[in-house]
């Protein structure tokens, strides 16, 4: 399988839809990300890959704001909203997947859905999307009523996608979007994220699988203990020297 | 009140005089126990969204009260008037209450969140005191009763009963429905993804807030149209509504529901064959017993 | 010179108070003072260690009346009026706390499970009215004839300055108690149960015997400082002995001076005597309840903005490093973390 084709649609990347400038961020005294610059064209498929500790889920909450900004810069489609309150990112047109699903336990699965769909112009395309949702996921379509917290991970996974998807978002956070899943399942969620692709969904995707997420995306990041290190074509990076190191700690 | 003449006329024709009575005092129950549900779901709303306890829960409804009898009774506001206007005030002190109180301890241990409001509590008890002295406050409206045979039920009492009843029912059918009552439900399950969805987290608990209220300030209509209000009448009722929350598991609406009733009979019935007072006790002794039994509440899922 | 001679050279003052030649009322105003330190140090033996009662007024209630309802009805004198107090008040301490700790309530549940306690306490007491005066309260009978200053059958002593010795005796008890705990075993097991209950229980840490004991204690602790209370003021009533208002003031006091602090409860009844008092002349006089209203109004801002007390703070502002502050690293008033 050719890393980073994506089917018949060779899709030619649009304008930039999020670009983060040197962006410094951490917890109280610790700073975990040091001048993280990258960018996500329209139309794209954008790993951020890196071990264990790198600050990939760091960087996911720096762009969406729940952690504020030491300095740098977020815009999304030339907007700045570096200051902005997390709870405005969603209507910018950011949907992000969170790590470990966070789900509403208590909540069934079209409530969720229902909860992805709260800002206001969401709420007037609730019907449309929701079926969208259901015929590219027609499991959460089974089990609509079904608390979503009693749903195996693989199922909560897409009830999280299709939670993000509800907002119609223009750039899709995925956080680690297998960790603790079954190997099988694991490749249902990235045939899911070429799915999305052919939709035509911007996807930001931060990785510790970073061979399967190369296969699915047209670029990647390698972000190492805060920094970026490498960033190119999925293709070249899939067999570079950095990524072998930085997985395998030869660095 | 019977009096010993119908009890003699009576012992003719059925065994045991005091049944019919006895029936009342459940069924009186059964109509204390829509007013104390209605206590008790204010109460878990907060608690269940916001993990907070309004430990001064009662005195807002006092507040509540005190707002209709002087609109009313003092001012010469018609009832209705002032009872809505007073359950408008009640939703804004919740919300004052929030945002000036409760949130700056909102990460702080527990017992500092159950000591502010408990400082609210003395604050509006004494603030009762300065304005409307010691004395009980009427609002001079009787409602009739109605006569079932030989009981008589308070009409009072079973206007109470159905409000609180479409209360909760209105209540129930906005938080399943409506995306601010779905928000609602999140929230309690998850609060820290709530932005990613474009929702204001502490503008949910604001509006939480005004509900909790809004709740007691309908209390409020209610129990003025049965009792005095004066400072301490708080404590009639708080700590009460405290154990049926606890007993049905704080936070959990249907378990609350449950809790009060049960308390309702306990008190009526408990009442009805001895002092009033004992029936709370009684009602505690149980309390403390199903606490034995099942120590997180009847219906609980959450602590 | 050392904090030993400062703390030697301050309670020699203390004794010698008395002799100062104040008035009645100052005097008064001390034995108080002296009682609520106890009080207060006997609720935080408890509170400090994460189990935050709000109900301690029954144990408080039961005390008082006790020793009056035993000397008014039955002839019974308060010594022994006392023991049936602390009877009662260990059977209700267990009662409440052997469910409470055996299946976990803590936090929120624990506070309203012992608010509900005192209330209960308080409504069986006015229940009773026709034994106990009701809401209008009681009064134990005088044993002291017309020149008698003392009856020490009866409990009754004439004399203040004799009160304010006893204060004082039982006040350095239960400081001293309070040492003892804190240099038991009993105490670093409870202070791992309020970080960690399921860790220390791993360990073999006997939670629920450790807590049931240190409730107990601090019960009878409360339950004596009931018996002070009715026999120094001869006058008690459901509402200022037991109830959630003076389970409420118990908290409050402990608090505002430091729970975590050996003398933080004592200074928080000597601030809140004084603020009381401050107010009464100030306003009290005028309208009443602003003092109250005052009263509540501080309780909030102290909460929101001095958590750890007055002591507490003032130490901590003091010392170099926050350890020098007796158990103020563990799970503290101000510092985040789970009080369950």
């Amino acid at each position: 399988m050719q890393p980073g084709s994506n089917g018949q649609a060779k899709r030619r990347a649009g304008g930039s839809v999020l670009e983060c400038r040197a962006i410094n961020a951490g917890y109280g005294s610790f700073q975990a990300l040091f001048d993280v610059s990258l960018e996500v064209r329209a139309g794209e498929a954008v790993a951020v890959v890196g071990p264990n500790g790198a600050g990939k889920s760091t960087l996911l909450r720096a762009m969406t704001r729940l952690i504020g900004l030491r300095s740098g810069q977020l815009t999304m489609e030339g907007k700045d909203f570096s200051q902005a309150p997390p709870h405005e990112v969603v209507s910018l047109g950011i949907a992000h997947v969170p790590e470990g699903r966070r789900l509403f336990p208590r909540l069934s699965v079209e409530d969720n859905l229902r909860m992805g769909a709260y800002l206001p112009a969401a709420r007037a395309r609730f019907a449309d999307r929701l079926e969208k949702v259901y015929t590219l996921f027609p499991r959460m379509a089974e089990r609509r009523h079904q608390l979503a917290g009693t749903m195996s991970g693989g199922e909560q996974q897409m009830c999280a996608i299709g939670r993000a998807l509800m907002s119609g978002p223009r750039l899709l956070l995925l956080d680690e979007p297998s960790a603790g899943l079954a190997p099988l399942v694991v490749q249902a969620i990235f045939t899911l994220v070429r799915q999305l692709r052919e939709e035509g969904y911007t996807v930001l995707i931060v990785e510790q699988n970073i061979q399967q997420v190369l296969q699915i995306v047209d670029r990647a990041y390698l972000l190492e203990t805060g920094r970026i290190r490498e960033s190119g074509d999925a293709a070249t990076l899939i067999g570079s020297d950095a990524v072998r190191r930085a997985y395998l700690g030869l660095l | 009140m019977p009096t010993w003449a119908c009890c003699e006329i009576r012992e003719a024709t059925v065994t045991n005089p005091f049944d019919i009575f006895l029936l009342e005092a459940v069924l009186n129950g059964i109509l204390l126990g829509g007013l104390l549900a209605l206590l008790a779901l204010g109460l878990n709303l907060i608690f269940g969204v916001i993990d907070v306890v309004w430990i001064c829960y009662a005195e807002l409804v006092m507040v509540g009260m005190y707002g209709i009898w002087w609109l009313h009774t003092a001012q010469g506001v018609p009832l209705p008037a002032a009872m809505l206007a007073s359950i408008g005030l009640v939703a804004v002190c919740g919300m004052l209450l929030h945002h000036y109180v409760v949130s700056p301890v909102l990460s702080a241990e527990p017992i500092n969140q159950l000591l502010v409001t408990g400082g609210v509590l003395f604050f509006l008890q004494a603030l009762a005191t300065v304005i409307f002295g010691v004395e009980f406050r009427n609002v001079g409206f009787r409602m009739p009763s109605l006569n079932l045979g030989d009981m008589s039920l308070s009409g009072s009492r079973l206007l109470a009963f159905a409000v609180a009843v479409t209360a909760i029912g209105s209540t129930w059918w906005f938080l399943r429905t409506t995306y601010l009552g779905t928000a609602i439900r999140a929230i309690s399950q998850d609060r820290s993804v709530m932005p990613l969805m474009g929702v204001n987290a502490t503008r949910i608990y604001l509006l939480t807030s005004a509900l909790g209220g809004g709740f007691a300030g309908l209390a409020a209509c209610l129990l003025v149209l049965q009792y005095d209000v004066h400072p301490a009448i708080g404590l009639s009722f708080g700590p009460l509504t405290f154990l049926i929350c606890v007993l049905g598991g704080l936070g959990n609406l249907i378990g609350g529901l449950v809790a009060a009733f049960v308390f309702a009979q306990f008190i009526s019935v408990g009442g009805f064959f001895l002092q009033i007072e004992w029936g709370y006790v009684i009602a505690f002794v149980f309390f403390i017993a199903v606490m034995f039994w099942k120590p997180e509440g009847l219906l609980s899922r959450r602590r | 010179m050392n904090a030993r001679t400062l703390a030697a050279g301050l309670l020699l003052l203390l004794l010698l108070a008395p002799w100062a030649g104040l008035g009645r009322y100052p005097l008064h105003l001390m034995v108080m003072a002296v009682l609520w330190a106890y009080i207060y140090t006997s609720w935080a033996i408890m509170g400090r260690l994460g189990m935050v009662s709000f109900g301690h007024g029954a144990f408080m209630g039961v005390g008082a009346y006790a020793v009056v309802l035993s000397w008014n009805l039955f002839g019974v004198s308060p010594w022994v009026g006392a023991l049936l107090g602390i009877a009662a008040t260990i059977v209700l301490a267990v009662v409440i706390g052997y469910p409470c700790f055996r299946f976990r309530i803590v936090g929120h549940y624990f506070a309203l499970v012992t608010l509900a306690l005192s209330e209960v306490v308080r409504l069986v007491i006015v229940a009773l009215r026709d034994q106990t005066g009701g809401s209008l309260g009681i009064t134990p009978r005088s044993a002291l004839g017309g020149t008698e200053t003392y009856a020490l059958g009866a409990l009754q002593f004439d004399s203040k300055v004799l009160w304010f010795y006893i204060m004082v005796a039982f006040w350095l008890l239960a400081l001293w108690v309070w040492q003892r705990v804190d240099r038991s075993m009993t105490r670093l097991a409870l202070q791992a149960i309020s970080e960690e209950e399921d860790a220390a229980a791993s360990i073999g840490i006997p939670v629920n015997r450790s807590k049931l004991a240190i409730t107990v204690l601090s019960a009878v602790m409360t339950c004596i400082g009931g018996v002070l209370y009715a026999q120094y003021q001869l006058y008690i009533s459901p509402e200022t002995v037991s109830g959630i208002s003076i389970s409420l003031q118990m908290v409050f006091g402990a608090i505002a001076g430091g729970m975590f602090v050996l003398l933080g409860p004592t200074f928080g009844a000597v601030f809140l005597l004084v603020l009381s008092e401050v107010l009464r002349v100030l306003i009290g006089n005028q309208a009443h309840g602003v003092d109250q209203l005052i009263y509540g109004l501080l309780l909030v801002l102290f909460i929101i903005f001095m958590p750890e007390g007055i002591l507490g703070a003032a130490l901590k502002r003091f010392s170099r490093t926050p350890a020098a502050v007796d158990g103020a690293t563990g799970p503290g008033m101000g510092a985040p973390g789970k009080l369950s």
